[in-house]
């Protein structure tokens, strides 16, 4: 009963009973010393003939006709995940006019680029996206398909996976192969309390996406490798129920993501006024301003500051966490970062496992103090002053 | 119109407490609540059935106390709820998932427009909605962040693409998954909440939803596996300071300076 995360088994008259808090998440038969919990499992499916499915296709997503960043991330892991098999990473492309980004795709070590172009696939419309890769799939019968997390990559490969009823896995922390070429899938689970790896043991492909800034990028190298494969678009996939009729640009680009110092907020910040301090500390220091989960559900922060699963993955140079307890949920986003300083009034809270500074104490008393001292520069003096 | 809305009941926080003995966490005292991006949802579709008439029908699967969020979306304006309940479905995947609301939704036969928060709370993976939409063979968009023009065959929309905002005109019957941009949800109506009391939710099992496949419900239906769970891993180098705010203050500002960053 105790090894049960969500109190799914209660006993009454000595009889054991399975609530419908139950999630099937299978711990208390791993748990059981004498097996005798054990779960009825019929066998859908036919049994999955491994050795029919290979490589590891990528989908390159392009905006504007730039390849986005995240490319190069999973194609870093696709070579790595592909290499443990002795098999290759191959890329899907799709848009107009991009024989260059083509071909400038093959500078990361992938075999294959299968490149559709067509003026219908400029911009990304969900139905002939979906049905073009579907087809390349089934050509290329791949072992993995991965994907960025990306508002593209989020729409788009839900629909791939009921295609072709697969399985996926959304946002993953880290990928690594079995021998027998079953994809492990780690990524915080259950509202973020912790991580679960994932497998999809008798579904091809195996489908994943992956934040941008996650992984690390494959590196560029100096030949090129692999060949470009342009492909015929039949004329009846590119039916389509949504047309396109504007993209306006984010003018200023002060996304979280890409600042190189965070400061960030959560629950214990307590009060909006406690965001305007934390404001004042990131001005001071240079940096921008995040939050955790819940302040975005009080109406306090709009949710491109939201730090985490839910909302940004940031890799800064420094971040510094206030009144943070630091679920999982949050800390995924943020892991990555260089320095992390905490400072937290509950000496027990878990962002102090994952701090490499933390400070036990009130941010309400602290932070004044810290963006007065970071204000009054070299001069000791000043600093005193204060107190 | 007919307007659908699909929510779902999640766990209101995230405290854990963990056993380092035995290495699992414990979940204590959770409460449940309505997946918040589903509120946004939920006032998209009433705000539409107020301008252009219509009726709000809500879905949702999940265990019997899910009957709960049914009931508050009825305060906030929904005519008729739907909870999908049935050991069957238990240990969903989000393939799994979007099946059998899928399944419920063919099964009702005339939505326009089906709606779904951009995400849930608990997962996070924003997965279901295209999935629903996939499945019932729909146009979709995710990340609506505005709702422009409602024709009789078409609605016109923005959605956030992250790196600006993308204008589409999506024909009708669609699904849309929409961001906490949207509206401003109201509050829970008491009048509403008197005058619901009695109405009926409707309890469907696998067997109501005629023609579906049993082999693609729940556990059996899903793909995907957990295999392990396991706490987070801990980072290795750290220094824990206490003091008074002023020392403490004193000893982060001298490792910033010593670490160059101011």
């Amino acid at each position: 009963m105790e090894v049960c995360p969500f109190e799914g088994i209660t006993m009454e008259g000595g009889q054991v009973e399975f609530t419908d808090a139950c999630r099937l998440c299978r711990v208390c038969i791993k748990a059981c010393p004498t097996g005798a919990i054990w779960l009825e499992q019929s066998d859908a499916g036919p049994i999955l003939e491994r050795d029919k499915y290979k490589d590891v296709l990528i989908f390159a997503e392009q905006r504007q006709g730039r390849i986005q960043p995240v490319t190069y991330e999973l194609i870093g892991k696709g070579l790595e995940l592909a290499r443990c098999l002795g098999q290759e990473v191959i890329v899907f492309l799709a848009g107009r006019d991009l024989k260059a980004q083509a071909h400038e795709l093959l500078l990361y070590g992938v075999s294959r680029v299968y490149l559709y172009e067509h003026k219908a696939l400029e911009h990304f419309r969900i139905e002939p996206y979906t049905s073009l890769i579907v087809d390349l799939v089934n050509d290329t019968l791949p072992n993995i398909l991965l994907m960025g997390a990306t508002p593209v990559g989020r729409s788009l490969a839900p629909r791939v996976a009921a295609r072709l009823r697969t399985g996926l896995t959304a946002d993953c922390t880290s990928l690594s192969v079995k021998e027998n070429g079953d994809l492990v899938q780690t990524r915080p689970a259950f509202g973020g309390d912790v991580m679960a790896q994932i497998i999809t043991p008798r579904h091809r492909p195996q489908m994943a996406t992956v934040r941008h800034k996650v992984m690390a990028s494959a590196p560029r190298l100096a030949e090129p490798k692999g060949e470009v494969k342009e492909c015929a678009v039949d004329e009846s996939k590119l039916k389509s129920g949504i047309a396109v009729l504007k993209f306006e640009p984010y003018q200023i680009t002060t996304s979280i993501s890409d600042a190189e110092i965070v400061v960030a907020g959560g629950r214990g910040v307590g009060r909006p006024e406690g965001l305007k301090l934390l404001e004042q500390l990131a001005v001071e220091v240079g940096g921008a301003l995040g939050v955790t989960r819940p302040l975005v559900e009080q109406g306090w922060a709009d949710y491109t500051m939201q730090i985490g699963m839910s909302g940004r993955t940031i890799r800064p140079r420094l971040y510094i966490g206030c009144g943070i307890s630091g679920a999982i949920q949050h800390v995924a986003g943020m892991r990555g970062a260089e320095a992390i300083f905490a400072i937290n009034s509950d000496p027990n809270a878990p962002i102090f496992d994952i701090a490499h500074y933390g400070l036990v104490g009130d941010m309400y008393e602290i932070v004044p103090h810290l963006i007065a001292m970071i204000r009054e520069g070299d001069d000791p003096n000043g600093v005193f002053q204060l107190s | 119109m007919h307007f659908v809305v699909c929510i779902k009941q999640v766990p209101e926080g995230t405290e854990v407490e963990i056993d380092e003995e035995k290495g699992i966490l414990k979940r204590e005292g959770v409460e449940s609540k309505l997946n918040v991006y589903d509120t946004y949802a939920l006032e998209a579709a009433v705000a539409l059935k107020e301008e252009f008439g219509g009726s709000v029908t809500v879905i949702s699967m999940g265990p019997p106390q899910a009957e709960a969020v049914i009931r508050e979306s009825y305060m906030l304006g929904a005519d008729e709820g739907y909870l999908l309940s049935d050991r069957v479905f238990a240990g969903a995947d989000t393939l799994a998932t979007s099946y059998t609301l899928a399944s419920a939704i063919r099964q009702l036969s005339d939505a326009d427009i089906i709606f779904c928060g951009m995400q849930t709370t608990d997962g996070d993976t924003a997965q279901v909605g295209p999935g629903i939409a996939e499945l019932l063979g729909l146009p979709h968009a995710s990340y609506v962040k505005r709702l422009c023009t409602l024709e009789a065959d078409a609605i016109i929309l923005e959605t956030d693409m992250g790196d600006g905002i993308e204008s589409l005109k999506i024909e009708l019957p669609c699904l849309l998954t929409v961001t906490n941009e949207i509206n401003q949800p109201r509050l829970p109506s008491f009048r509403l909440k008197q005058g619901t009391k009695n109405r009926p939710v409707t309890i469907w099992d696998h067997q109501a939803l005629v023609g579906a496949k049993q082999g693609y419900f729940g556990l059996d239906g899903s793909p995907t596996q957990v295999e392990r769970i396991f706490p987070p891993p801990k980072s290795q180098e750290q220094v824990i300071w206490q003091g008074t705010p002023f020392e403490l203050s004193q000893r982060m500002c001298a490792k910033l300076r010593e670490l160059k960053y101011i």
